[in-house]
């Protein structure tokens, strides 16, 4: 009882070192799922859409890396940017920059799956519509991204989600230095098996205050949606 | 600009995975008539408009618009079930002139006159799809008639709607087939067939057994398959 009493105290002070794990760990992850939707969304439209041979195969790939284990996406990422690494001479590693990279990995195959399903809904109902007022397939695919778009903004919660929790990809290649890579979910992992409770145990309630937060924002945009839309 | 029609079906077969659905089928529609395809469930209307409309390559033969195999854009089709963009009712309308070219000035002031015709300017600015099955089909039609099409397509537009939403979608098609487009529609609905045909033209398991002006087809079918149709007895 004295840690979780020692744990809000800590909240509700604004502890200076609790702000700045905070911030990096939303600005790491934030920054993963944009850089994640440059290739998820295109990939996901593609596969929804898109009419070539292997794509299948492609998709089922995607699905399945959905399961991806964070440690060993953060040992690819560790691999490629040590020293002896193909990319380790811009000298990467252990900088929230490897943090970001690592994440983006981890939930691209999330999006693009999800992306995937939701456009290839939409599509099924939109398809015949679009071909018989003569949409060339880029023209589809764009009306396709732009009607889905609260359905959209929802998967990219749903990864920041996943990103924000995550904690082996981002122990491996950020280090879990003090004030430069130290995130929410590595400093509980570390602090709880120092034995200093109170300050785990503030960051387990925020993360977890977080979490719910992206659901039930979540679940708002999507009444609103449809709603408004239909 | 050389004129699309007319549109010429030759020799025209449909047969997904070796299942023929359409044969040999023979089929001209010349400028400015009212073609309604009457014919049993499966025997080919739906398959047949689509092979007209370009949404379908024939498995066999040809179809030429004025000897060009090429799929013009001044045509359109309407659907038994609307779909409905998740946009407002103006962008829905607007939507097909995008396509079409049309500069964004021009957008506006067509989608909005083509919704005065259907008689939903006043709900211009509502999400299409949160209204009414009836009022979506009238913007599927304003959709249609925003693109000034020179033949306009129709899938048993009235089979989801109840008999006044009905009256008026046939009202609008009367109206567009006015203003100088070219009808060629499928129904289930005799009287509707009765009200809007200059002819009928009539299929029987894929295959095209009469062409029928509309007068005499109702009291004098000239093929067995037809006269059976009218008397009940084809399901």
């Amino acid at each position: 009882m004295d840690a979780l009493s020692a744990a809000f105290s800590l909240v509700a002070g604004a502890d200076a070192r609790l702000l700045q794990i905070i911030t990096l760990s939303l600005r790491v992850s934030f920054s993963a799922v944009m850089l994640s939707t440059l290739l998820a969304l295109p990939l996901g439209a593609v596969l929804a859409v898109g009419d070539f041979t292997g794509r299948r195969s492609l998709t089922v790939i995607v699905n399945g890396l959905m399961g991806l284990p964070s440690v060993v996406v953060g040992l690819l990422v560790y691999l490629l940017l040590s020293r002896a690494g193909p990319l380790g001479s811009m000298g990467l590693l252990f900088t929230p920059t490897a943090m970001i990279i690592a994440q983006a990995i981890l939930v691209t195959p999330l999006l693009a799956a999800l992306t995937r399903q939701i456009i290839a809904d939409v599509w099924r109902e939109y398809a015949e519509q679009l071909s018989s007022l003569g949409a060339t397939s880029s023209q589809a695919t764009a009306t396709l991204l732009w009607d889905a778009r609260y359905s959209l903004l929802t998967v990219l919660l749903a990864g920041f989600g996943r990103a924000v929790a995550e904690v082996g990809a981002v122990m491996i290649v950020g280090g879990n230095i003090d004030g430069v890579t130290r995130v929410i979910t590595t400093t509980i992992a570390l602090e709880t098996s120092k034995g200093d409770l109170p300050l785990a145990l503030a960051l387990g309630v925020i993360l977890v205050a977080l979490v719910l937060a992206i659901n039930a924002l979540t679940f708002v945009i999507g009444n609103w949606a449809q709603r408004r839309l239909g | 600009m050389k004129d699309i029609f007319p549109l010429q079906l030759t020799d025209v077969g449909f047969a997904p995975d070796g299942v023929s659905l359409l044969h040999d089928v023979q089929l001209r529609i010349a400028d400015g008539a009212r073609s309604v395809i009457l014919g049993a469930n499966g025997a080919g209307k739906s398959v047949l408009m689509r092979l007209m409309h370009g949404l379908l390559k024939p498995s066999s033969g040809s179809v030429l618009w004025n000897g060009n195999p090429a799929r013009p854009a001044a045509q359109a089709m309407v659907f038994q079930r609307p779909v409905m963009l998740r946009r407002s009712t103006l962008a829905n309308v607007e939507y097909g002139l995008k396509l079409l070219g049309v500069p964004k000035a021009l957008r506006q002031a067509r989608a909005e006159a083509a919704l005065a015709h259907v008689g939903l300017a006043h709900l211009a600015e509502r999400p299409a799809r949160v209204l009414s099955g009836g009022e979506q089909q009238r913007i599927a039609l304003a959709r249609a008639w925003a693109l000034e099409p020179r033949i306009l397509f129709l899938d048993e537009p009235t089979a989801s709607l109840d008999p006044s939403a009905a009256r008026e979608v046939e009202r609008i098609v009367s109206d567009i087939h006015q203003a100088g487009a070219t009808i060629v529609m499928t129904t289930h609905n005799l009287g509707q067939a009765r009200r809007l045909a200059d002819e009928i033209i009539f299929l029987h398991q894929g295959r095209i057994t009469e062409r029928t002006p509309a007068a005499n087809f109702f009291h004098q079918p000239q093929s067995v398959e037809a006269a059976a149709y009218l008397s009940g007895e084809l399901p």
